[in-house]
Formats: structure tokens, sequence, C-alpha cells
């Protein structure tokens, strides 16, 4: 008992110390964006998948050069950049933010950075798409959200389907899933540009313009970040990464008045369309493999961090529900129950976003990983709870006045009788609950933790490599789950035994040596 | 049976009790009676005529409606059932259970998670704040003392039903009681075993402790209770010394019950 007291306190303290508000930005620029699937945006270096790059990496680099701060960057889902940003997550956000009404009334923009079109992509051996209003009837894939999106709405008639990972889109087209796909013209160059079974058709459609968002308060940062943009675009700092990148085209000629020939080489674009080619040999996909291992490495170690800190919080706060349900006086009872029926009628994943988007509002601000553990620990408290009640309904009564009649107090019968029995019949199903919290904890990777299933996210997508990676991600979550599903196999064990007093019970298979099917 | 309420152990004057929802099963009217110490008294009675709940009020896990109890020097009084138990009586009550040791009906009363000796240590180190070596040695004793040393350190899942029992005295003991309260000990056991656990409340008895036990061991009743006092409907009908109760009961709702054992006891006399 004790034991659980120092871990309530221990909580109780990193909750109140790592709520503190980060310090501000002090020379350092925060900024936001995703890297899962965000090529050439943002994305793992193939050759080194610690190390982020992409043209907006090399813009806010040179542009944080240029204010003489340091950058400092923050993950976050593409869908929560903008509540990322309103929630003082990072200073700035880039990440292929169009300047669209919507997002203007609640950000700020800096001048654009890149101006861009929608490019049509359909598969190679398709005739009958060649332009956007070929579209209509057909199913069409696109990225959520996105100006394509809305495009694509507008023109009626098409079947849209939205994705979060652009290059599962791409992939869907080569193998049948979808008639076409619609993206920003970088994407479509960078999934598909090198895919001998896509091709683009039509002529450029629409008009998007990427820029840097800065929340409405912060005036003088965006008055910065402009002055920046401009030095870039006047000094050529600007065409040069784009060059670089394979990503200058004829409408940013036109944007920065530049219509002078390729100075630079396109040795990213190169890098990548070298390393996306289809068929790489065996030992390279291996090398590949294993040098995603300190990456998964890490995302693993998050993982099991986040469930075994939420488990924690589960097991302690599902105990005190159902004490309160089965002992306390009624209305106590009653909002115990209303919680426990609350936490398991709403998803999981609102419930996380609520934490982390939704209590700062009313001025809760809880770091990521603690709004993780914390949402999935108050959520599986209670199944904990139920399972505890169940637990303490097994007892049966007589043990209860078997311990009043020696003079014990309520408590006392509690904790030296009650509680200990109810504890070996719940070890087996709360070991049980453990290993799905393991599963459930990937629904934190939205809200910008990079656990084994963001991992998987990034790499799968920086390498367009969904089969392979998947295998070893299933794989290190059956090996990180493999200790706690021995335990509960042990606990059974042990359970039995002290039944039995020591003879093996489970060992001998009742169920096939003496019975018969017919 | 003529104690002056003085001399006895136990003083139980007007105890009434009832339950909501049972209707009129195990419900007491108004009984009134003295127990001297080192008694060994029997409670006979059919089934649901409130034998067992008495038993229950002795030791406060029911609490009285109405009435007075004394126990050595615990006193528990309540004027109506209306009179809302206060903190006072509450503490009363704790303490009247530390005083008074009860075996129950059936045998899984032993702490499962528990070995027998640590189920026999648990509440003197628990409620007394004894220590552990001094227990062990208290529980070695008792278990000694109903011949369970053997068994000691095993699970209670291994008992026996007659050893378990055996071990739920011993239990018991360890709180060094006044009184032991046995509410049916032996009904769930298997007839062979029924006699070790009655051999031990005889040697109790012999040793000078008070007891009362409620049974349908008719035989046992007779032969080793000082008086059999015979509850029916909530009240004590009659009680008697037990060869004058079997051979010669004044009530007629006695004479009524005993019937049905008259049977059995002429078997086993034979």
């Amino acid at each position: 008992m004790k034991n659980i007291a120092k871990v309530i306190a221990c909580a109780a303290a990193f909750i109140i110390i790592s709520s503190l508000p980060a310090l501000a930005g002090n020379g350092v620029l925060r900024w936001g964006g995703d890297s899962e699937g965000g090529f050439p945006y943002m994305f793992p270096n193939p050759a080194n998948t610690d190390e982020l790059i992409g043209f907006e990496v090399d813009i806010v680099k040179e542009m944080a050069a240029y204010l003489d701060m340091t950058p400092e960057y923050v993950n976050n889902s593409w869908d929560n950049l903008i509540p990322g940003l309103e929630r003082g997550l990072y200073d700035i956000s880039i990440n292929g933010l169009e300047v669209t009404p919507e997002h203007e009334e609640t950000v700020n923009f800096s001048i654009p950075y890149y101006k861009t079109f929608l490019q049509l992509a359909v598969r190679r051996q398709t005739q009958d798409i060649n332009n956007l209003d070929d579209c209509r009837e057909r199913i069409v894939g696109t990225l959520k959200e996105s100006y394509a999106q809305m495009v694509l709405e507008e023109l009626g008639d098409v079947d849209v389907r939205t994705y979060i990972v652009e290059a599962s889109t791409y992939e869907d087209l080569a193998n049948g899933r979808l008639d076409a796909a619609l993206f920003d013209s970088p994407i479509a160059i960078y999934s598909a540009g090198f895919n001998p079974e896509i091709k683009f058709v039509g002529p450029p459609i629409g008009e998007i313009t990427y820029a840097v968002a800065v929340t409405k308060e912060n005036k003088e940062l965006l008055t910065k970040v402009n002055e920046a943009m401009v030095h870039m675009r006047d000094s050529g700092k600007l065409r040069e990464i784009y060059d670089r990148w394979g990503l200058w085209s004829p409408v940013m000629a036109v944007e920065f008045n530049d219509f002078s020939p390729r100075r630079t080489e396109m040795t990213r674009y190169d890098e990548w369309a070298e390393n996306h080619r289809p068929e790489l040999t065996f030992s390279k996909k291996i090398e590949r493999y294993r040098s995603m291992l300190p990456t998964f490495g890490e995302a693993a170690a998050l993982t099991l961090e986040v469930s075994i800190t939420a488990m924690l919080i589960a097991i302690v706060s599902g105990l005190v529900l159902a004490i309160a349900r089965v002992f306390a006086p009624k209305w106590i009872a009653l909002i115990a129950a209303a919680f426990v029926e609350f936490m398991r009628g709403t998803p999981l994943l609102i419930q996380l976003f609520f934490i982390f988007y939704g209590l700062p509002n009313i001025g809760i601000t809880l770091d990521r990983f603690w709004a993780g553990a914390i949402g999935l620990g108050l959520n599986y408290a209670a199944y904990e709870a139920e399972i505890y009640r169940a637990g303490l309904f097994a007892i049966q009564q007589t043990q209860w006045e078997a311990a009043l009649a020696l003079g014990m107090t309520r408590w006392q019968a509690m904790k030296e009788v009650i509680l200990p029995q109810a504890f070996r019949v719940v070890i087996p199903p709360i070991t049980n609950d453990f290993i799905s919290l393991l599963k459930d904890s990937s629904l934190v990777s939205t809200i910008t933790l990079v656990d084994l299933t963001k991992a998987y996210g990034q790499l799968a997508g920086t390498y367009y490599d969904y089969f392979g990676t998947g295998i070893m991600v299933a794989f290190i979550y059956l090996i990180i789950g493999l200790p706690f599903v021995m335990f509960s196999r042990y606990a059974e064990r042990k359970l039995a035994e002290q039944d039995k007093d020591g003879k093996k019970g489970m060992a001998h298979n009742f169920y096939r040596t003496s019975t018969r099917w017919r | 049976m003529v104690n002056l309420p003085e001399e006895s152990l136990i003083v139980v004057k007007n105890l009434r009790k009832s339950f909501e929802d049972t209707g009129d099963v195990g419900v007491l009217n108004d009984i009134t009676i003295n127990i001297k110490e080192g008694d060994l008294v029997s409670l006979i009675g059919p089934s649901g005529c409130g034998k067992s709940t008495f038993l229950r009020c002795l030791n406060c896990l029911e609490l009285l409606d109405s009435g007075h109890i004394r126990i050595g020097d615990v006193e528990i009084s309540r004027a109506s059932v209306s009179q809302k138990p206060d903190e006072h009586m509450l503490v009363t009550a704790h303490k009247m259970r530390t005083e008074v040791g009860m075996v129950f009906q059936g045998y899984n009363n032993l702490f499962p998670h528990k070995t027998v000796i640590q189920n026999v240590m648990l509440a003197p180190i628990v409620v007394k704040k004894m220590r552990r070596a001094e227990a062990r040695d208290i529980a070695m004793k008792l278990l000694q003392k109903v011949g369970l040393e053997s068994v000691a350190n095993k699970y209670p899942s291994t008992l026996s039903g007659g050893e378990s029992q055996r071990a739920a005295i011993a239990r018991a003991l360890a709180m060094n009681p006044k009184v032991m309260l046995y509410d049916e000990p032996t009904s769930a056991l298997d007839p062979e075993l029924v006699g070790e656990v009655l051999q031990v409340m005889k040697d109790l008895d012999s040793e000078g402790m008070t007891q009362i036990i409620v049974t349908h061991e008719m035989k046992f009743a007779r032969d080793a209770s000082d008086y059999i006092v015979f509850i029916d409907k909530g009240e004590i009908v009659e009680y008697d010394d037990g060869d004058i109760l079997f051979t010669n009961p004044k009530n007629l709702r006695t004479k009524e019950f005993l019937r049905h054992f008259t049977g059995t006891e002429t078997a086993v006399n034979c």
C-alpha cells in the first residue's frame, strides 16, 4: 500500500513539473510540421533516419540563420498543425500550409515562399482521363482536408477518397483501387515522378500558395519572418533550394520574375528518385531495414514508457474507482459509475484530442507525453475498475464476516483479507488489458508523439515500403508485448499452484485427454 | 439458570432484531438470557427460528434493534431501532467482536491466500499489533492444541473439512476471546469428520472456556452442554439440562421439535 501511495505521489509531482509552461523560445525558433509521408517538404533522410531533410527544412535553416536563431523541430500530425500552433507547441508552422480564407481566419500568413498547382495522375495505361473534367464518376484519391479535396468536391459527381499518407494514395492508384490521384505538384513529382506505372496528365489545375503560419498575436515574429523571406528571395537562396530539389517550375518563374536557366544541379531529387526506383537488391533492402532499427528502437521505448505510465495510472485510479463504486456513499458511487460509463462509452481518440487540444482552453496544459499517458490511463482505469469490481464480488461475503468477527476494522479486513484475494483474481485479466493497452498506445501518435506506429508511418512513407516495414513493426510490437504475455501465464500458473498447493493442475490438459469430440 | 446478572459473563436483556428483506426468518423477539462463565450452551431450534441471528447479534455482526447485551465489561444498549447507531455504539460493537470468537458454518471461511499458521497469526498482528514472533509462537501452540501442527504451512485448500473447522477454532482462539460462538460448525462436514471438531470443543470446555453452539448434533448437545436452549419463532421457548429437556420437555413446541430427532437419538444410543 505504501508503494502505491509513493507511485501516486511521484505521478502527481511529475504531472505538476511537466505541465509547467515551456520556456519561451529565446533565440530558439520552434517550428511545427509533419514528417510522416512529408516528402519533399520534410521527411527523415533515407540514408540516416535521425536526420530531417526536405526543401522546407532548408528554408527554415536559411531563415533561422538570417534571423540568428536556432531552429527546433516539433512534430505534429498535419491535420493538427494549426491547432498545435494556437496551443503554443511551436512558434511557426511551415509544412505545405495553403493560404486559404479559412486558414487566414485563425492564423496570419507570411509572404508566400512557394507557388504551385494541382497535378492529376493516372495509371500508365489509362486513356480516358486527361483532365479534371474526366474525373467525374471516377474514384479519385487525394490528401485529407487539402485544396485538392475541395476542388474535387466542387466538381461534383466524383467519388473522393481522402488519405493521410500521400504514398499510399499512389500505391492505391497503381494497384487499381483508384482511377486517378490529385495532389500538389511537389508531392506528385516525389511520389510518382519516377514510377513507370504512373503518368501525369492535363494542364496545371488551380493555384496553391504556401506560406509560413504564425499566430494572430505574434505580429513581431511575422515581421521578422517576412523580412527573412524577402531577403532569401532577392538573394537567390530560395531559387537555389528549389533547383536542388527539382521543384523550380514555370509558375515559380512567373512568381519570382526569374526566367534564368538552372544554376544548381537537382541533387536532392536525383538522390530521392534513385532510392525509390522499384526493385532494390535484397542486400540493399536488408541494409535499409537495419538502418531503421535505431528509429524503431527509440519509438519502441516511447511506446513502452507511455504504456507503462498509463497502466500505472489505470491500475491505481481503477482501484480508487472500484472502491468508490462498492464502498463509498451512494452519491460518490454514482459519480464513479458515471465516470466509468463515460470513459468506456466514448472513443479513446476523442478523449486524447480533448485532453491535448481541448483542456488548454480552460487553462490545463499537459505536455504530449502526459496528455497521452493520462488519456490512455484514465480510459483503461474504467476497464480496470470493472475488473476490480468483479474481483471484489468474487470474494465470498463469509470472508468479510470472518475478518470482522476476528475484530478487524473494515479497512483492516479490506487490506488484509479482501484486496489480496481480489488481486489474485484480477492479475490475469489486468495483464491481458496491459497487452491491449500496449497496442492502443498507437493512438498517441495523433498527439505528436513519435511512437512505434508513427515511426512506421514515417519510415514506410519515406521508403514507399509499407510491406516490409509493416512486418518489422508488427514484430517489434510482439516482442515488447512478450514479457507481459509471459508474466500473465506465469501468474496464472502460480495461482493455480497455490490453490492446489503444488499439484500441477494446469499441466494436465483435461480437455485434450479425457473427452471425445463425438 | 438462576444466575443473577452480576455473576453472569453474558447478560442479554430484551434483545430484538428484525430484517427488512427476509420477513419472519431469523427475527428475534425479546430474548433475555444470562450465561455463566465456563458454561457450554447449545442452541437448538427449527431453521429460521433466529438462533443464528442471536449469535450474530452477540458479537455485533448484526447490530441489535433494541435491548441490551453485556459480555464481560463491554456493554451495548439500544433504545429502539429508530435510534441511529452513533460512533460510540459502533466502537463498542467493534470492541465486542474483539472479545468474542466466532466459527462459522461451512468450512471455507479460512483465508485462502494465507497458510494455516498465517491464518491464525493474522488477527493478533493486525488487530492487537502483536510482534510476528510472538504471534507465531501462540499460533503454533494453538495449532498443537487442535492437532494441526503438521499442516501449519499448508494452504487451506488442501485441508479436509474437519481440519478447516479446527483451524478456524484456533484462529478465533488466537485473539484470546472471553466467549466462543459456533454457528453450526459441523453441519457441512462429512459425518466421520464431525467428531474431531466436537472433541476440540469438549477440550475447551474442560479448560473453562465459555462457549455457545448453534447445532443440530443432538447427541453432542445432550452429552456435552451444561444446558440446552430451545428457540422457536424468535423466542426462547425453554431451557434446561440436556437430559431433562430431551426426556421431559415442558413445552409442546419443544416436544414437537424433538420428536424429529428421537429416531436418531435412539439409534445413536443403541
